[in-house]
């Protein structure tokens, strides 16, 4: 592969056009992580810039350094060849810099108009709200977006795609130089998408720069000029996207190619450990059908909100089932509570580590016991020794690096906060065991030693269930993979047969080819 | 860009110097102020300090001190209690009310059945319905309120025979010395610690409080721990109540009005978080016990009893600033 | 589910309190022939008006997601002080009543916003300490108006219609059109609903809450001093337990204690169920104390029935 295309300094650009933004050699650090380290960008009017890399990378830190959002700890940014500071995200956006935000950043009991003008909404005299004006400039803006939905819209009645373009219309209102898309698309449906290409085109051919953050290879190739890399915090190259193809961008992403990755083949796992038959929560899922073997790992990949978690959840004994039957060990089992399931011998290592995973305030080695308190207590009473024992085993076992076991896992990084939470699970010796994420936002060293952990496990004989929105973690793990789209598994495969191909269109509901092909091109 | 980096490290030091300086004061804030309270009132009064001076503020102190007790795991598990005032009215209405009834001890049993039972049910809407405590309790402070005016018809009661009853020795008897009251805190107290510090049902409440999600996520039966956190502060009322009753014989039926907030003081003071997952059943000790001397010390000195509520309340405020000083020192130090 | 949700929150035009509020009305008029007429139900607003301008600000404070239980003492203060100081003539006196209660919601204000402590450990601490102020400021003693004027106005009427219940209902208007058409009263929303949102908005949040706390310090004092009027007198204890009649009636109204929703037809609907609810069992000669006991049930009946609707619009797991 030619790497000819690749410059390595983000200042010199091919075409010598001046670049309208530079970020220069940005560091951002957070306690116990570099997120960014000497991170250089530039952004020209009327491109869209694609900016990738894998889940931690540090894209999402390095767009709230440029929104305002993150003070970084050095480097500069300038627009217009200007320096700028910006304290907090008003600056950014009076700049001319938007950021359209990955999580919503929405008031949901207020209208749509009113969330589009939010902190700059038309006064009449008297502080008074004009809502003419309001209702009117609204209107238009969402009428450039094609909205079917009224400015007079409670935003909580809206459903998530619908939200996903008030933050849009929430752009437009300032006249953007810089307008940052991160993942816009993870909560569109495939009608919906086109829409939001047509805006961004029409953005950039008025001379707006673009950035645009997201992991699916069709869109980037569809929108973009110029494609820059991020890898673990670091800068890896910007390349024209005429220029290359999607190998050598994957390449520059995870510092590998995909083929060498896949899981060794199938062979004789034991019995099935945990089987779905017809499983069901209504409005959520239905008819999920499935199994686990001892030994096995398989992975369910899927897009956000495609129902994994879900399954997962309901495994777990957080759903109730509406229909269908869950088999554990040959049994059928009736699980009501996450206290039954773990009786049971199932654990979750949940998909948000700091909401769902860990006590942040409480020290390393009191999460690491949480779930199997039973096993370091005697009559009630907790037993220290036997507590830290457990504790150091995992620690050891994991290379879990922390200055002691006193220490608050909130203060740890990534990596080291998600093996505490493998090992609260290992130390209750779960029959079955659903990792859901568990690489998400984790640097790539902690990230390849949790993958080797996992396949370990399998060996020894558990049966493991890993839900993964990233490619390669799916293909590099699974023995076999489950493919997920709108709440209903689409597909079955085994690991040494998949091809991308196959996975992506069993995961966006495309076994018929839909209308718009430029849109949804097929990966290659 | 040089120079911007430079006043941003100047900012940070700048932070850093004053976080130094308030260190050892946020972490023992509290303390430092109770010593120094303590060391002025010794000043103004010989007595103050003095054992018997000593004695009468712990035993005045415990019955706040019984109740604070049960609310702070209450506390520690992520929730609040504001109907243990109203509670304690009803309790030790009740107690007296059936002392001449039906003899000491089945209106004791009696009593903490029912005080147990409306534990329970601010435990059951809390616990498993997931209701929002500070509602449901609030909710529960005014029907107690009204049970108790019912069940009294708004009159006040009181025991006929006083001296002639084994009941007193919970409000009124010394055992080696040492008032029952102030045995029954302390016993409380140690006993809950215990279990709050060294028990897997201890360790239950911190991680809820401390994060429900995570908790749930963890194979913990929250609605169970929360109802049980509500019944530990149910019982702790009616101990409060059985040495109210007793050592006044009698009872007004609003008798508890406003211990809540009392409670609460304490606690607060004592440095429990209201958020839950954090705190200790020796804090609030110290919290009620600051109360009580900064109480006894300013009437020794002349002042009204009312001037401690504008203390208590210039206290409050320096701990929340205490606090706010400790939050930006963790923030700083938690660069590694 | 859609429609059960506008329905409770008051989409569809008619919040469920004010279905309460007419339920109670219509049964306490069949069991009353004097209920319904003009002089008790002017008499109803008069008796509630004291809680319901409280809860007019509490309500602003509580869309923030903040909590004020320091209302019941300021209320007392400045009644304390409208009568004390009426030697100082009697525009003095309720100036700086009022003012008192203004600079204790600012100060309440200012530490919530500087701190970034919860407003109920605030709140509360002020709450002791304003009703150790007002036991220091009148050593325990209740005051008298000496000035005529002064309990004159608390009964003087325009027409069938007393002035209290004039005052309060104007306040009442006042309020629910600067919270719904003005701009601190959007940001009063959006700083509850989603306060990282309306910071990256450049709404100052900080500034907002204070001018919020403020506004329920105002309204405690006017309360305080239209309640001596009223009484001609003022006691030290005057106010206690307000806090809690007053966020049950904000909370009755529909107002969340997580910040961001809420109104005020809401509230004076809460206030209106508390005050039909004491007037008619009081007019049934049924013990003002059962009310106690009602009301504490119909919190919860409310907020269950709340939260169940809030599950089933919800997809999310509920822990």
């Amino acid at each position: 592969m030619s790497t000819a295309t690749v410059t390595h300094t983000a200042g010199a650009s091919a075409h010598g056009e001046a670049p309208i933004l530079s970020l220069v050699e940005i560091t951002k650090k957070f306690p116990g992580v570099i997120a960014l380290n000497k991170v250089s960008l530039d952004v020209r009017a009327g491109e869209v810039h694609a900016l990738l890399g894998e889940n931690g990378a540090g894209k999402s830190t390095l767009m709230k350094v440029l929104a305002g959002k993150h003070i970084p700890n050095g480097g500069q940014i300038l627009l217009e060849g200007e320096e700028k500071v910006f304290e907090n995200p008003k600056q950014a956006k009076q700049s001319g810099i938007v950021l359209i935000h990955q999580e919503q950043s929405l008031v949901p009991e207020m209208s749509v108009a009113e969330n589009i003008y939010l902190g700059s909404l038309p006064k009449k005299w008297g502080n008074r709200v004009d809502w003419k004006t309001l209702h009117r400039d609204s209107t238009a803006i969402l009428d450039r977006l094609k909205c079917s939905f009224s400015s007079k819209d409670l935003v909580s009645d809206l459903s998530i795609a619908k939200k996903q373009m008030v933050e849009i219309a929430r752009a437009l209102v300032f006249t953007p130089k810089i307008v940052v898309f991160d993942e816009p698309t993870a909560s569109l449906t495939d009608h919906e998408k086109p829409v939001l290409y047509e805006i961004i085109n029409t953005l950039r051919d008025q001379g707006v720069g673009i950035v645009y953050i997201s992991h699916r290879m069709d869109e980037i190739f569809h929108l973009s000029q110029r494609i820059s890399v991020l890898r673990d915090g670091e800068y890896n190259g910007t390349v024209n996207t005429a220029d290359t193809n999607e190998d050598e961008v994957t390449k520059l992403m995870i510092g590998r190619s995909l083929e060498l990755d896949h899981a060794s083949k199938p062979k004789d796992f034991g019995e099935n450990m945990l089987e779905l038959r017809g499983l069901t929560v209504d409005g959520v899922f239905e008819d999920v059908s499935f199994s686990v073997r001892k030994g096995e790992i398989v992975g369910m990949y899927g897009l956000v909100g495609a129902g994994r978690s879900e399954v997962a959840e309901t495994i777990f004994g957080l759903r109730k089932i509406s229909s269908g039957e869950m088999l554990l060990d040959g049994k059928a089992e009736h699980i009501h509570s996450t206290h039954d399931a773990v009786a049971e011998g199932i654990a979750l290592v949940p998909e948000d580590r700091k909401d769902q995973g860990l006590i942040l305030g409480m020290n390393c080695r009191d999460n690491m016991t949480l779930a199997g308190l039973e096993t370091v207590s005697s009559n009630g009473f907790m037993k220290p020794a036997a507590e830290k024992l457990v504790y150091d085993k995992y620690q050891q076992a994991m290379k879990i690096k922390t200055p002691s076991w006193r220490q608050k896992v909130g203060n740890l990084s990534g990596g080291n906060q998600q093996k505490i939470v493998i090992g609260k699970w290992l130390h209750t010796h779960p029959k079955l065991l659903i990792l859901d994420e568990p690489t998400r936002g984790i640097d790539v060293g902690s990230k390849a030693e949790i993958h080797a952990l996992i396949k370990d496990l399998a060996k020894t004989g558990y049966a493991v269930l890993v839900i993964s929105s990233e490619m390669p973690e799916v293909l590099g793990v699974s023995n076999r993979i489950v493919a997920m789209y709108d709440g209903k598994v689409t597909a079955e495969f085994d690991g040494d047969e998949v091809s991308e191909d196959a996975l992506v269109q069993a995961i966006t509901g495309q076994y018929v080819t839909s209308g718009d092909a430029s849109a949804d091109r097929p990966v290659t | 860009m040089a120079s911007a980096e430079q006043t941003k490290q100047g900012f940070m030091l700048s932070k850093k110097h004053k976080a130094g300086l308030l260190n050892f004061l946020s972490a023992q804030g509290i303390l430092v102020f109770f010593l120094i309270c303590m060391f002025a009132f010794s000043l103004f009064s010989e007595q103050f300090l003095s054992q018997s001076n000593i004695m009468t503020v712990v035993r005045q102190a415990s019955i706040i001190g019984i109740i604070a007790v049960g609310v702070t795991v209450v506390i520690i598990g992520g929730n609040l209690d504001l109907s243990v005032g109203s509670m304690l009215s009803f309790s030790t209405v009740l107690v007296v009310d059936l002392h001449d009834k039906i003899g000491p001890t089945g209106a004791i049993l009696l009593m903490f059945a029912l005080t147990l039972m409306l534990g329970a049910v601010n435990g059951f809407l809390v616990g498993f319905m997931r209701l929002n405590s500070l509602i449901v309790t609030l909710a529960m402070l005014s029907a107690i309120q009204g049970l108790v005016l019912i069940y009294s018809g708004g009159q006040n009661v009181d025991i006929a025979n006083q001296s002639d009853t084994w009941f007193s020795v919970f409000g009124r008897g010394y055992l080696m010395g040492i008032a029952v009251p102030v045995i029954i805190f302390a016993l409380l107290a140690i006993i809950v610690q215990v279990v709050m510090s060294f028990t897997g049902y201890g360790r239950r409440i911190f991680a809820i409080g401390g994060n429900p999600v995570a908790a749930v996520y963890s194979g913990i039966r929250k609605n169970w721990c929360v109802f049980s956190t509500y019944l530990i502060s149910a019982f702790c009322v009616a101990c409060a109540a059985l040495v109210l009753g007793s050592r006044v014989m009698g009872s007004q039926n609003n008798v508890g009005q406003g211990y809540e907030l009392l409670v609460l003081a304490g606690i607060i003071l004592g440095g429990t978080s209201l958020l839950g997952g954090a705190g200790s059943i020796w804090k609030t000790v110290i919290g009620v016990l600051i109360l009580g001397f900064i109480q006894n010390g300013l009437l020794l000195m002349g002042y009204p009893y009312y001037t401690q509520w504008l203390v208590t309340w210039v206290i409050i405020i320096i701990a929340v600033w205490l606090d706010l000083a400790n939050k930006r020192k963790r923030l700083l130090t938690s660069h590694s | 589910m859609i429609d059960m949700k506008r329905f409770m929150s008051g989409g569809m035009g008619i919040q469920p309190i004010w279905i309460f509020v007419i339920v109670i009305t219509i049964f306490f008029s069949v069991m009353s022939d004097y209920f319904l007429s003009v002089g008790n139900l002017t008499n109803i607003l008069v008796q509630t008006s004291t809680i319901g301008l409280i809860a007019l600000g509490m309500t602003y404070v509580m869309i923030n997601g903040n909590i004020d239980l320091s209302v019941g003492a300021t209320l007392g203060l400045a009644a304390s002080l409208s009568v004390g100081l009426q030697d100082y003539g009697l525009t003095v006196a309720v100036l700086v009543a009022i003012a008192t209660g203004v600079a204790l919601g600012a100060l309440n204000g200012l530490l919530v916003w500087k701190t970034g402590v919860n407003a109920f450990i605030v709140t509360l601490g002020a709450m002791i300490g304003v009703r150790g102020l007002i036991f220091v400021y009148t050593e325990e003693q209740s005051f008298y108006a000496s000035n005529f004027a002064f309990s004159d106005f608390g009964a003087s009427s325009i027409g069938p219609i007393p002035v209290l219940a004039i005052i309060f209902l104007l306040c009442t208007l006042a309020m629910h059109l600067v919270l719904r058409r003005t701009g601190h009263g959007r940001n009063t929303f959006a700083v509850g609903g989603n306060p990282e949102a309306a910071l990256d908005a450049g709404i100052r949040i900080g500034r907002n809450m204070m001018i919020n706390f403020m506004i329920v310090g105002f309204f405690a004092a006017l309360a305080g001093v239209l309640l001596a009027t009223q009484m001609g007198a003022a006691t030290p204890n005057l106010g206690r337990d307000y806090e809690l009649w007053t966020i049950t009636a904000v909370v009755l109204g529909g107002t969340k204690l997580t910040g961001g929703y809420g109104s005020i037809t809401g509230t004076l609907g809460g206030v209106l169920a508390i005050g039909v609810l004491r007037n008619g069992m009081n007019m049934m000669q049924v013990p003002a104390f059962y009310v106690l006991v009602i009301l504490g049930v119909i919190l919860v009946t409310v907020l269950i029935i709340d939260q169940q609707i809030s599950v089933k619009s919800s997809k999310g797991v509920q822990v």
